[in-house]
């Protein structure tokens, strides 16, 4: 037996088709949970890509520009830091958190979670660090970064030659692959591992 | 037959890690130790206080300056309307159209579609859920677009600094703006979908009785 989470409808397991897809509540059309082959394998694997383009995303500039010669250009740490000079502490901090910090602790978590049960062993903490993986996911927010980025070269087109940086083309990157990532992950299918998995 | 939700039956649902369970039996999850709940814990009061807080700061957050930018031709403010107005004349229509849905449209609408759910839930007013049920999906859906223009305006100031013609600096605007999206998709989250259901099954055991 189970429920549906958005409406509360008792369902038999039984009763749902097991095809792979998504599998969705016959009253409100919720996805109860995905079925597909090798999902926590595909997870993984998109989780250390991710993990990557985050880091190298983050070190390079984002844009540059021109202005009379002069050649300016910042990281997304870079933009935080004025915004923390500018007096704008608690922008800063979420500028930080939405795309830096949540979905560092994201990726880290799922890491975390997928390597030892890839191998049929339990995680150590694997309900606090399922938590943090479930509360920092609607915080992170690299697509609408991105269009973000996209908006302001636009904006600043007007004043001086702009340069998109190597860390334009990591956040877009990263963009495709954290979707790609969440429509994969099935928490489902992560506890079901965690039962099989010894202790 | 009538749906039943798994309340009736004495069940929960587990927020953490999905297991369902039954409340007699133990409060909390047997699978990963949550406390079980039925619904989520004073989920309406919780949600319109946030609700409240995020329509208060949608004023200032439209019409305080969200950047101001300071050249020898003077200072000027930009307010986010003024920002949509901005792209709109120099062509980028297309652009111009995304930040004014993003900045303006959905926060509004965000606002407006939770006070119209809450109130539905609240008063039990009668008639078909899906169409609520498929306006909450939606608001979870498109709230976390809205952030655009903070990061628009976090990547101009940083950019345009001291060094060249013109400085750019946030407005107090910007503040309050992240601040309504912040909170409004707290208020989201702090409502429980399921209580848009709950009371069709009430009147369904009502018309079976009858």
């Amino acid at each position: 037996m189970t429920a549906c989470h958005e409406c509360d409808l008792l369902l038999r397991e039984l009763t749902l088709p097991i095809t792979a897809g998504a599998v969705s509540c016959p009253r409100c059309g919720a996805v109860l949970y995905r079925v597909s082959h090798d999902a926590l394998e595909r997870t993984l694997a998109l989780t250390c890509a991710a993990l990557v383009l985050l880091l190298v995303g983050n070190l390079f500039p984002i844009v540059g520009l021109n202005i009379q010669g002069h050649h300016v250009e910042t990281t997304v740490l870079g933009a935080a830091r004025q915004l923390w000079r500018d007096d704008m502490p608690l922008v800063a901090l979420v500028l930080l958190a939405t795309t830096v910090l949540m979905p560092l602790i994201e990726l880290c978590a799922l890491a975390w979670l997928l390597l030892p049960l890839r191998s049929g062993r339990r995680p150590p903490g694997f309900v606090i660090i399922f938590r943090a993986l479930q509360l920092a996911h609607p915080w992170a927010m690299v697509e609408v970064f991105i269009l973000g980025v996209l908006v302001s070269l636009v904006k600043l087109s007007h004043l001086a030659d702009v340069l998109p940086g190597p860390a334009i083309w990591c956040f877009g990157a990263l963009m495709l692959v954290l979707t790609v990532l969440s429509s994969l992950l099935d928490h489902r299918a992560l506890w079901q591992a965690w039962e099989a998995a010894q202790e | 037959m009538s749906a039943m939700s798994a309340r009736e039956q004495g069940f929960a649902l587990c927020e953490v890690c999905g297991r369902l369970g039954k409340v007699a039996e133990s409060e909390r999850c047997l699978r990963c130790g949550a406390r079980l709940h039925y619904r989520r814990p004073s989920s309406l009061e919780r949600s319109w206080a946030l609700l409240i807080a995020a329509y208060a700061l949608y004023l200032p957050a439209n019409l305080l300056p969200v950047m101001e930018t300071q050249s020898l031709f003077g200072v000027q403010s930009d307010t986010i309307m003024s920002g949509v107005a901005f792209l709109w004349h120099s062509g980028s229509w297309v652009l111009a159209l995304i930040v004014f849905s993003a900045s303006i449209v959905v926060p509004l609408l965000k606002l407006l579609s939770l006070t119209v759910l809450l109130i539905s839930v609240q008063r039990r007013r009668p008639g078909p859920r899906l169409p609520r049920a498929r306006l909450y999906r939606l608001l979870e859906l498109i709230g976390r677009w809205s952030m655009l223009d903070v990061y628009v305006v976090a990547i101009l100031v940083a950019l345009v600094q001291a060094q060249s013609l013109a400085t750019m600096a946030p407005g107090p605007g910007v503040l309050a703006f992240a601040a309504v999206v912040v909170l409004s998709m707290l208020a989201t989250m702090a409502f429980d979908p399921r209580l848009i259901w709950d009371r069709v099954q009430n009147e369904e055991i009502r018309r079976e009785s009858n």
